[in-house]
């Protein structure tokens, strides 16, 4: 039982350092733009896809790596050119509307680039096989350099957010983003930044996964909503929110799913806990997030000056 | 507007009587199923449009009332009338108490949150394991008026639907014309000042949440007889995310807008799919061009220019 809690608290950490990467850019881009972007699923789609094409083409995960960030950051910058930028500023639902044709064509695009059966990226020989974390727990390789990967892209985000200029413009943005364009910051390249690195980070966690899940159509769409869910409980535009949320949301999901059931079991019974135990698991994030918005509907740590 | 309404439902009308020129029972179905997500829209745009209040999780609203349906033929009650009182019955129950917790957030917080009793509706459905579980369940018949098996006809089922449709429209246009619907479409502008005239805004959001539930789920109950199967699908956040998307599109705020947004959203949909099976690529962009374009959605278009 403990051996299977440790592994299953680490695969919620996984889960929520993914998460992270994609809630931190569909933060910023909300708190800082007021955009409502539904076009960030699909950036952690179209990383794993990038990641494929490119791992296929060099036949390194590394090089592979190494070529889909910038790929996955020129998307990024294109969209914004494209159609983000005639955006801000617009009714929040006509920006769901059109960042929903987006997601529409983009599922379909990879569709006929790539066919609709899912890839699969192969995984390096350095980052196989499992590594003995106690006597009789064994834990894979990926899976941990996962959970490093993400926690150093957060200690990073973490320094260029809080101790440069472009994060300080960054978090000024989120506060009041017409006070800083009034104090004479380029907004317009401030935004552009912020919505490519934010399509990279979720690029980035797309690659990342790309050898543990198969990358297929819409693999984003599901990854998109939980990324809501994460930030309105972190509270929007708050980095430091984000990752508390995505953490809340990738552990209380994954220990839900491994023992909420057994839990049932001493309060109901075990007929009715194996017919409640599994809904009740799914439902788990939700009634959390309920709970945060309704006892607090800024979230748990809304960026100074919203709340 | 009203003319708009009004040319609408005399071609929806005609339609059956077109058989002779070559009208298909696939073409009726199809406007069954069109006028259908009418309803539900019209339901939508009733508090997103005229109150502000955008709820991602009005497909539950439509599943209750489908499962209504399917639950009540599956259990030997085929009666319409007793489906279509459950159905309003529950819808309206469910709308309550989450409506209650919801209007205490506001903005993305409210959008979050009807999503999350939405998805909880969902695998409740998905748990439903006596009525098919996530496999979804067969309704052998459809519903019977009085005993007798009227809604079996496709002609007669189609004019049931053109009927509700009808209703729910004016209905709607009734409400937003009336004290309550004036005090409604206010507080989407100017809560504080909604508030300070005296009206308890809180209370006329959740009456207008619990009205548009209750007409979403007769669409449900509709669907789940037209196409003879319900399964958890239809509570999904993708279809509440179609349903915003098909008001928005029509441009929210106007009855006939819903109506023309949902038929549009099919139509191109049925159409485009007739075309190339990649379809997407080219309802996607028209999706971002009709936004970059316009404001107001189609009904903007329509009532000339565009930019507005």
């Amino acid at each position: 039982m403990s051996t299977l809690l440790i592994v299953q608290t680490l695969n919620g950490l996984q889960f929520g350092l993914m998460l992270f990467l994609v809630a931190a850019g569909l933060t910023l881009v909300f708190g800082v733009m007021d955009f409502i972007n539904l076009a960030h699923g699909v950036q952690y789609m179209l990383g794993a896809y990038l990641m494929a094409l490119f791992a296929g083409l060099t036949g390194s995960f590394g090089l592979g790596l190494l070529l889909a960030l910038p790929a996955a950051l020129a998307c990024g910058l294109l969209l914004e050119a494209l159609v983000f930028r005639r955006l801000y500023g617009r009714d929040h639902l006509d920006q769901v509307l059109a960042t929903f044709g987006i997601i529409l064509f983009l599922n379909e695009g990879v569709k006929v680039a790539f066919g609709a059966a899912p890839l699969s990226v192969p995984m390096p020989d350095w980052l196989s096989g499992s590594f003995r974390i106690a006597d009789g727990l064994l834990y894979p390789v990926d899976r941990l350099a996962i959970i490093a990967a993400g926690l150093g892209t957060a200690l990073l985000l973490w320094i260029v957010v809080e101790r440069t200029r472009f994060g300080m413009l960054v978090r000024a943005g989120a506060t009041n983003a017409p006070m800083v364009s009034a104090l004479g910051v380029d907004v317009q390249r401030l935004f552009m930044l912020v919505a490519g690195f934010g399509a990279m980070l979720a690029g980035f966690a797309g690659a990342m996964v790309s050898p543990i899940l198969s990358v297929e159509p819409g693999m984003g769409d599901g990854v998109l909503i939980l990324a809501f869910v994460v930030i309105v409980i972190g509270g929007i535009g708050s980095v430091r929110g984000a990752f508390i949320g995505a953490l809340v949301v990738g552990l209380a999901d994954t220990l839900g799913r491994s023992f909420g059931t057994d839990l049932l079991k001493a309060a109901l019974g075990a007929s009715a806990a194996t017919r409640v135990g599994p809904a009740l698991a799914s439902m788990l994030i939700y009634i959390v997030m309920a709970a945060v918005l309704f006892f607090r509907p800024a979230g748990l740590f809304p960026a100074r000056g919203r709340a | 507007m009203l003319v708009t309404l009004v040319i609408l439902f005399a071609v929806l009308a005609a339609l059956p009587w077109l058989g002779a020129l070559g009208v298909k029972g696939y073409v009726l179905s199809f406007a069954t199923r069109m006028m259908i997500f009418a309803i539900a829209a019209v339901s939508l745009d009733f508090i997103l449009g005229f109150g502000g209040l955008v709820s991602f999780g009005h497909a539950a609203y439509m599943g209750i009332g489908a499962y209504a349906a399917g639950i009540l033929v599956a259990e030997g009650q085929e009666d319409a009338l007793l489906g279509l009182a459950v159905a309003l019955l529950v819808a309206a129950g469910f709308a309550a108490a989450t409506g209650a917790v919801a209007m205490r957030t506001k903005g993305v917080a409210f959008i979050m949150i009807t999503l999350a009793f939405g998805q909880m509706a969902y695998f409740v459905a998905n748990a439903l394991s006596e009525y098919g579980g996530s496999d979804g369940l067969t309704l052998w018949t459809r519903s019977t008026v009085f005993g007798q098996k009227l809604l079996k006809s496709e002609t007669v089922f189609y004019y049931v639907v053109l009927g509700c449709l009808v209703a729910c429209t004016a209905l709607v246009l009734a409400l937003t014309g009336s004290r309550f619907g004036r005090a409604l479409r206010a507080s989407r502008e100017n809560p504080a000042r909604v508030a300070a005239l005296g009206y308890d805004v809180d209370r006329i959001r959740l009456a207008a949440y619990v009205v548009s539930a209750m007409l979403c789920a007769v669409a449900g109950f509709l669907l789940a007889n037209q196409s003879s199967f319900v399964s958890p699908g239809v509570m999904s956040w993708q279809r509440s995310g179609e349903l915003i998307v098909m008001v928005v599109l029509g441009g929210m705020g106007t009855v006939a807008g819903a109506i023309v947004g949902a038929f549009a959203f099919l139509l191109l949909e049925e159409l485009l799919s007739l075309v190339t099976v990649h379809w997407k690529l080219v309802f996607g962009p028209f999706l971002v061009l009709v936004v970059l374009l316009g404001r107001g959605g189609l009904m903007g278009f329509l009532r000339g220019g565009g930019r507005g």
